[in-house]
């Protein structure tokens, strides 16, 4: 899998795994398996790798799983409903606090 | 009066518990199908993570097992989880170690589709599995063609046409297109040839690649992603044409298109990453040196 184009792919994947486990992604499975792959699958004199595009592309594909599911999931976090607010928010939202003690500001008699 | 109080009263509280009324008439039953497909109509979404460590293991067959800590995943049909290869375990065990506090079970599509695999919860065998697939073909989105706008139309013209023709001749079939809403006549030899080829497949290949199709929603997008014709992000593109064309002429909204797009993009990456882990053998033949 020689070439620049493998070489940015390779690099978006460590860059995901990175985001998801953290500074000691170097440890896992993953990571082993997939520095492993693009070794084995360069071409060399010794070792001619079954299709160099076939692993390319399902490496693009691997590729493009993280890094949808982790865009996805920004978005979900941030407009995904989390249920009906409670009463200090939606006092808030209208610029006005919830009374702390009676007869203090905003208590009703 | 009373015994028909009770047997409102009995209604409305099965309503109000749909689940607490169905678990008492699954126990009723004892039924193992039904207990199945009451766990997949209920599905958690989210669920606190109770493990730190994943590995993977090679059990009984040599297929590879996923351990959290010291426990065995299982699936929600209550087998034990195992895959045939190694990568496939890697992929899966990395969704598991990727989740922080909460599991959330909508971001782990190729757990879901192994279990799917794994359990068939809808017990079904190969060739309904190849029939469901095909039966997109017939409403295939790359076949329907619209009139107007004409920058829709051309639009169209220029990125489906070249699928299309690549597909008629790597597959050596008739599918054409079609301006009328009954769709283009599909000739009976190509679902046949389809149909032949797909029986190649092994069933969990077929599984991943009926999740593909269904999500979108076309048989030539998702043979040509299979076959390594398309990227992922190419297939997406066109299968969701008439949106982005609609995009560009009215604006995009992030928390309804973009969330759309990447979504369906992981599902399916995931279908396809599915595929090809779950239908490749891989051997390696290493030249011998000669001095």
């Amino acid at each position: 899998m020689a070439g620049v184009r493998a070489l940015g792919v390779y690099r978006g994947v460590l860059k995901e795994l990175r985001n998801l486990q953290g500074s000691e992604y170097t440890h896992s499975m993953a990571y082993t398996h997939l520095r492993e792959q693009f070794r084995s699958n360069q071409v060399t004199g010794e070792r001619y790798c079954r299709a160099k595009k076939e692993a390319l592309h399902t490496c693009q594909v691997y590729l493009c799983l993280l890094e949808s599911t982790r865009l996805h999931m920004n978005l979900h976090q941030l407009y995904h409903g989390r249920g009906e607010r409670g009463p200090e928010e939606v006092a808030q939202l209208v610029g006005l606090r919830m009374p702390t003690q009676p007869g203090g500001k905003g208590w009703e008699e | 009066m009373l015994p028909g109080l009770c047997r409102f009263h009995g209604l409305v509280s099965r309503a109000l518990v749909p689940l607490a009324g169905r678990q008492v008439e699954l126990k009723l039953l004892g039924c193992s199908a039904n207990v199945q497909r009451a766990r997949y109509a209920t599905p958690a979404t989210e669920r606190k993570k109770f493990y730190r460590d994943v590995t993977i293991s090679q059990g009984e067959g040599g297929l590879y097992e996923i351990n959290l800590d010291r426990r065995k995943l299982k699936t929600p049909g209550g087998k034990l989880f195992t895959v045939p290869n190694e990568a496939l375990a890697i992929a899966v065990a990395t969704e598991w170690d990727a989740q922080k506090d909460t599991l959330k079970f909508y971001t782990m599509h190729l757990t879901t589709l192994c279990n799917t695999a794994l359990d068939n919860p809808t017990q079904r065998d190969k060739d309904q599995i190849i029939s469901a697939a095909l039966k997109f073909l017939e409403t295939d989105t790359v076949c329907y063609r619209v009139e107007e706008p004409p920058g829709l139309v051309e639009l169209q013209k220029n990125e489906w046409d070249p699928v299309l023709e690549w597909i008629e001749k790597r597959y050596n079939v008739v599918i054409g297109s079609s301006y009328s809403i009954m769709g283009p006549q599909i000739p009976e030899e190509t679902k046949d040839s389809f149909r032949q080829h797909l029986k190649s497949y092994n069933v969990w290949s077929l599984i991943g690649l009926e999740y593909v199709i269904s999500q979108l929603k076309s048989v030539v997008l998702s043979l040509g992603l299979i076959d390594r014709h398309l990227t992922v992000e190419q297939a997406v593109l066109l299968s969701r044409l008439e949106e982005e064309y609609q995009i560009q002429h009215w604006g995009n909204v992030e928390w309804a298109h973009d969330y759309d797009m990447y979504e369906l993009r992981a599902r399916t990456a995931a279908g396809t990453l599915f595929v090809y882990l779950s239908s490749e053998s891989a051997t390696v033949k290493k030249k011998i040196l000669q001095d």
